[in-house]
């Protein structure tokens, strides 16, 4: 397929998400619902055309000297604003950017498909896929930018879709405010981003990724050694924009909106916040990589916090009692893991495996964690909770849902042969390439991670049935469950996708071994966690409970997610607010206000106090006339003489 | 001549009484334009001929000024110029 139909792939959700807004109003929902599935569809199409002919196509240039070459498609100077400062908007490919397509074009259509059984007669059912269309559009947008200005473009378009589809229920006051938090937090992670981005083309003189990323050693020199509190001034720039994908991918301690995004629609939870928008941090330090290789130091700290998330999230999510939460900390947890891959990918390791992993696991698990988030959409849609104490015992009424989830499960956890091994399998062996305690400390999460999620399970579809009345608990209808099909069995299968061949930190193909000392701890680790969710889980028993009192402030603390939330609600209330925006306040009501209306207060005095003057008798206006004009007379006449 | 208008402009109650004190302050300029320019300026004759303009204009102002009255007394039955102080603060 010609790579400059590419651009069609933005624009057909584009259009779509102007149709469905403008008109969509006017149409019943079903044609608006299939109307943009089908488009969806077609672009979905496209996008495997594209990337198939990127990957296996024999095109002139597209692989030279075994290094698979960035192509862009098209570039359009969109502003020229001086001879250097350009800003352009293009489709640049390139094996993550082709993975990327393919990853959200599949989990986008499938998740319109699924949202025909799951919003059936919801208000607003054609604002939801107009949404989802811009959500799409901004997404691909953003991975296939040419130029960092016009991902930060996109990247604040997703920002502003998934606050649109935080709040779609505009009634509750959580999901209202549940979106104000998402955009917030983000929001002020951006700032730190877009700081990045201007510090580093300041010195780069470049907004282009293929300048930025191709001569990497010159860019970090073009800032002639220059340094900030320590740290080169590169450094810095490389460690804000870090945050801003740090606030985008919910690292701690920027995850905690992430959570309290799960009051949205669940297929929106799937398509967004576990498939595609939360991996853009991880996509955005993947595309700078060349870069943040050159400073190390950056690439330490993004280790670092990538471990403190996957094990804060893991810990938290080892408790919750609303499935959604516990999805949510997982993907929390397992984007962590893609972030640490990405952390201790070195090119002297392995041929830098940690970022063939990284991407791997980004690709398996947007499959299997949409699967588990559709599995658990259909679950509530069945019983009207989101609450696992309204739900077990479920397996007998949801025969395809259990299956579809158990082999999500299996793949998070990491069990042969199912995708999630393969690829949690590379990152454990990049990060212990790296430092034994990394890979030590990976384990033991992967291992909490298998706890967790078999706990979800069992207590979902196993442990005691609960009285559900008359509603019995159905399954759902095909559009949902097809959906949940195809993803789990693309989880059976992708793991034998030989990823190495395709994406890896220089393009240049490479082979993946399965180093069996790793893989063979770590499906030990995971068996003891199944084993012991099974164990504790299975059978309704009062053993969790006794755990759970016996080391009370425990449970509690990481029920209340260690109080993270209380923590930020005590700095911006107790201290920003107290202590900066008080004052501020202050300032802004007595002294800018009070200026303003001292001038009014003044010239109301004033008239109040000259208005006798227009007393409506003529006669006396003419007298007054009359003496200024003889007084005006006299002091002429004093003058001329 | 032009004091007496000023006066009676002023004092006056009845607006028909202001508009002849009106008149009688036209007439004075009228009168001050054509003295000084026969004493001053002999062979020109712009005082004279604005002496006519202005006496033209103050008939047709004096039209209006009535036809104003009349409205006037047609709304208010009265045209005593104290009473009629309604467009005030």
């Amino acid at each position: 397929m010609d790579f400059s139909l590419s651009i069609l792939v933005l624009v057909i959700p584009f259009v779509m998400f102007l149709l469905l807004g403008l008109v969509g109003m006017k149409m019943s929902h079903k044609v608006a619902g299939w109307l943009g599935t089908v488009a969806m569809g077609v672009t979905t199409v496209i996008a495997y055309g594209i990337a198939f002919t990127y990957f296996f196509g024999t095109g002139q240039g597209q692989i030279a000297e075994g290094v698979r070459q960035q192509i862009v498609a098209c570039d359009y100077t969109w502003l020229a604003i001086t001879d250097t400062l350009i800003i352009k908007l293009g489709v640049l490919l390139d094996p993550i950017s082709a993975m990327m397509l393919i990853v959200i074009t599949t989990v986008s259509f499938l998740v319109h498909l699924y949202s025909i059984g799951y919003m059936h007669g919801e208000v607003g059912f054609q604002r939801f896929y107009a949404y989802l269309s811009l959500f799409t559009m901004s997404m691909l947008g953003l991975v296939v930018a040419t130029n960092i200005f016009q991902m930060y473009i996109f990247w604040e378009l997703v920002g502003v879709s998934s606050y649109l589809l935080i709040g779609f229920y505009y009634t509750t006051p959580a999901a209202v405010s549940a979106s104000k938090k998402a955009f917030i937090v983000t929001r002020f992670a951006d700032l730190g981003f877009l700081i990045g981005i201007l510090i580093l083309s300041y010195y780069a003189q470049t907004f282009d990724f293929l300048q930025l990323t191709g001569e990497p050693t010159s860019v970090i020199q073009s800032a002639g050694g220059a340094t900030f509190l320590g740290g080169s001034v590169m450094a810095w720039a490389l460690a804000l924009i870090f945050m801003g994908g740090a606030g985008k991918s919910a690292m701690f301690p920027l995850h905690i909106w992430l959570p309290d995004a799960m009051e949205g629609p669940t297929p929106v939870s799937a398509l967004i916040h576990a498939a595609t928008m939360v991996v853009a941090g991880v996509f955005l330090v993947a595309r700078m990589f060349p870069l943040y290789l050159q400073e190390t130091a950056v690439l330490e700290l993004i280790t670092i916090i990538g471990i403190v998330t996957a094990f804060y999230a893991a810990s938290v999510a080892m408790v919750q009692s609303d499935i959604k939460r516990v999805l949510a900390f997982s993907t929390i947890s397992q984007i962590a893991f893609m972030i640490t891959a990405l952390g201790v990918a070195r090119p002297e390791y392995h041929e830098g495996v940690g970022y063939m992993a990284s991407m791997f696991h980004l690709f398996t698990h947007a499959m299997f964690k949409a699967c588990l988030f559709l599995g658990a959409g259909a679950i509530i849609h069945a019983v009207h909770s989101n609450e696992y104490t309204a739900m077990g015992g479920l397996r007998k009424y949801m025969p395809i849902t259990n299956i579809t989830f158990l082999i999500s499960c299996l793949a998070i956890s990491g069990i042969p042969p199912f995708s999630g091994f393969f690829s949690k399998d590379e990152i454990l062996v990049a990060a212990y390439h790296n430092s034994a305690f990394y890979g030590i400390a990976l384990s033991v999460i992967a291992g909490m991670t298998a706890f967790y999620m078999f706990r979800l399970y069992y207590l979902i579809f196993w442990g005691e049935e609960r009285d559900y009345g008359d509603h019995k608990p159905h399954e759902a209808p095909a559009v949902m469950t097809i959906p949940l099909i195809i993803l789990a069995a693309v989880t059976v299968v992708a793991g034998f996708i030989p990823f190495g061949h395709y994406v890896t930190w220089n393009r240049e193909a490479f082979d993946i071994h399965i180093d069996w000392t790793v893989a063979g701890t770590s499906i030990a680790i995971a068996l003891v966690g199944i084993v012991l969710a099974t164990v504790l889980y299975r059978k309704p028993s009062a053993v969790p409970t006794r755990m759970a009192d016996s080391c009370r402030w425990l449970w509690r603390a990481a029920y209340k997610r260690f109080y993270m939330d209380e923590l930020y609600m005590f700095v911006t209330h107790k201290i920003i607010f107290a202590l900066i925006c008080k004052p501020i306040a202050w300032f802004d009501r007595h002294i800018i206000d009070g200026t303003m209306d001292a001038f009014a207060h003044v010239t109301h005095y004033a008239s109040s106090k000259i208005k006798g003057l227009q007393s409506g008798l003529v006669q006396n206006y003419v007298t007054v006339y009359f003496i200024g004009a003889i007084l005006l007379a006299i002091v002429t006449w004093l003058c001329v003489i | 001549m032009f004091g007496c208008g000023v006066y009676g402009f002023i004092t006056r109650k009845n607006m028909i009484a202001i508009l002849i004190s009106l008149e009688l302050m036209l007439n004075a300029v009228d009168i001050n334009f054509a003295v000084f320019n026969r004493y001053l300026f002999p062979g020109q004759f712009e005082g004279m001929i604005f002496t006519i303009f202005a006496i033209a204009i103050a008939a047709a102002e004096t039209a209006l000024a009535i036809a104003i009255i009349v409205n006037i007394y047609r709304v208010a039955k009265n045209i005593d110029i104290r009473d009629l102080n309604k467009m005030k603060f």
